[in-house]
């Protein structure tokens, strides 16, 4: 397979996004699947739970030295980024928050793309700020599939625009295509 | 064309992962500080931040800096260490101690109590309020380290930006506070500045939780947010500290995402608080740990 793992960033309207996304698998879909949505610091792991009980796929909240596994979706926990590892494990970090957001999607965007390289797919969903552009744009430039979910079909558009700007190459999608774009990759 | 480019990329990314490796040997050969055994990903963030803050090329070219300019290593420790805390992070860990550690505590004549990786200080002041409302503080030695002696130096002010003190009172409350927040520091232009009282029991000192040993037999150990940046080795290695360094009956507390059930000494160990990460060395070897 050309993928090895897929790392998806929303913001502001995700948890609808996120749900389309995961609900729109096949339930033998492969690819681990590695997400940042941003989220209050004080909020519990509801998000995690509810996906899990939802999907045929294991959904859980990330934990530190944690291997990356097939069939797999994994949430940053509130209040901390989230990395990948050379060896394919997550780590967590506390440090400042990076375009006002902590998890980053560019942190996790970024050190997945140093471990993956061409075979990572990064996908930008709704949201209203800037997150996730600079590193949907190092997936793009390592040789990876940049996919953005098209500002029309976006909650609020402004994070798939500015995806957009940094990553002019990125394949736009409407929402409801993405998991068929995906389930076919998976094939 | 984007083939080639692709290829020069993901070759780019192989070179950089030796370089750090080499770099890491640089300064634990020439500073003294370990680092080998850290995760690698938020190393090779902040590396790679530090070159494009410089304007600089490679990976090596900070290698010689750190190997030729005396001050340079001060600004990679800066880079390396992730020094962001506040003052009672996670309040219901805080909640947590009062709850199920305090009472045993005022079962001793004489406590000492460890903040491993205390950074600038805030969560040692934090622990040292709550002793103090307890009624412990005044027969309570704290030691409160750091492997960073810049941040040290802020802690023994406890000085802080005054713009998070409204956070901060919230967090109290939360952590079960007793009286104001607004008793133990008084403010000053954009800074608060705790009351010398609450310093007078604390030793702050470096110690390096990868290079440095035992220093102390100690009732509680408080080390949150440090065990995240190490690989599995050196978590175990550390834990090993910390069971060395604990009386029996000696707590632990570790970060809201750390656990202690990954690591070789889980049967040292019972489970005091599973969600807040409180664990107690147990006193025997039977298998209730009493
Ligand atoms: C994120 S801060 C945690 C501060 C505080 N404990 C908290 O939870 O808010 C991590 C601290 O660990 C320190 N640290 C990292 N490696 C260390 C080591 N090997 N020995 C001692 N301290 C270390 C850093 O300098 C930093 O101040």
């Amino acid at each position: 397979m050309a993928y090895k793992a897929i790392v998806i960033g929303s913001s502001a309207g995700g948890l609808i996004a996120l749900k389309t996304i995961i609900l729109g698998l096949r339930k033998d879909f492969m690819l681990p699947i590695i997400i940042v949505q941003h989220i209050s610091p004080h909020s519990d792991s509801f998000m995690a739970r509810y996906f899990n009980q939802i999907s045929p796929l294991h959904v859980k909240e990330a934990d530190e030295r944690e291997p990356v596994r097939s069939g797999h979706v994994y949430l940053a926990p509130p209040n901390f980024h989230l990395l990948v590892e050379e060896d394919q494990t997550l780590s967590l970090s506390v440090e400042e928050k990076v375009n006002f957001s902590r998890p980053s999607i560019d942190i996790l965007f970024e050190t997945a793309s140093y471990v993956w390289g061409k075979h990572l797919i990064g996908i930008i969903l709704t949201g209203a700020n800037n997150d996730g552009a600079s590193g949907l744009e190092k997936i793009a430039r390592a040789g990876g599939l940049a996919i953005i979910q098209s500002p029309e079909s976006a909650e609020v558009p402004i994070m798939p625009m500015s995806a957009m700007d940094h990553c002019p190459t990125a394949l736009i999608l409407p929402l409801n295509d993405i998991p068929d774009y995906l389930n076919k990759i998976n094939q | 064309m984007i083939q080639n480019d692709e290829h020069d990329q993901n070759k780019a990314n192989l070179t950089q992962n030796i370089e750090i490796e080499l770099f890491i040997e640089a300064i634990f050969r020439c500073h003294g500080y370990d680092f080998r055994n850290y995760n690698k990903a938020h190393i090779k963030r902040r590396l790679l931040f530090r070159l494009s803050a410089l304007g600089l090329k490679s990976i090596s070219e900070l290698q010689h800096k750190v190997l030729h300019e005396a001050d340079f290593f001060d600004i990679v420790l800066k880079d390396l260490s992730i020094n962001v805390t506040e003052m009672y992070r996670d309040p219901s860990f805080y909640a947590g101690l009062r709850k199920e550690v305090v009472p045993l505590l005022k079962t001793y004549p004489f406590i000492k109590i460890w903040h491993a990786g205390c950074a600038t200080g805030e969560e040692v002041y934090s622990f040292a309020i709550l002793l103090k409302e307890e009624g412990l503080y005044d027969r309570a030695q704290i030691y409160a380290t750091d492997f960073n002696p810049l941040v040290l130096e802020t802690a023994k002010k406890g000085i802080y930006p005054i713009n998070r003190i409204k956070e901060y009172t919230s967090n109290y409350q939360m952590a079960g506070g007793l009286n104001s927040f607004s008793d133990y520091y008084f403010a000053r232009y954009d800074a608060v500045i705790f009351n010398q009282d609450l310093k007078k029991n604390i030793v702050f000192a470096e110690h390096n939780l990868a290079t440095d040993s035992v220093f102390a037999e100690v009732n509680l150990i408080i080390c949150r947010n440090v065990l995240i940046y190490f690989n599995k080795e050196l978590q175990n290695k550390v834990i090993r500290l910390f069971t060395d360094s604990l009386t029996k009956g000696g707590f632990l507390g570790l970060g809201s995402k750390e656990n202690l059930m990954f690591t070789e000494m889980v049967d040292q160990y019972v489970v005091i608080d599973a969600k807040e990460k409180i664990y107690k060395k147990k006193v025997s070897d039977n298998k209730y740990g009493l």
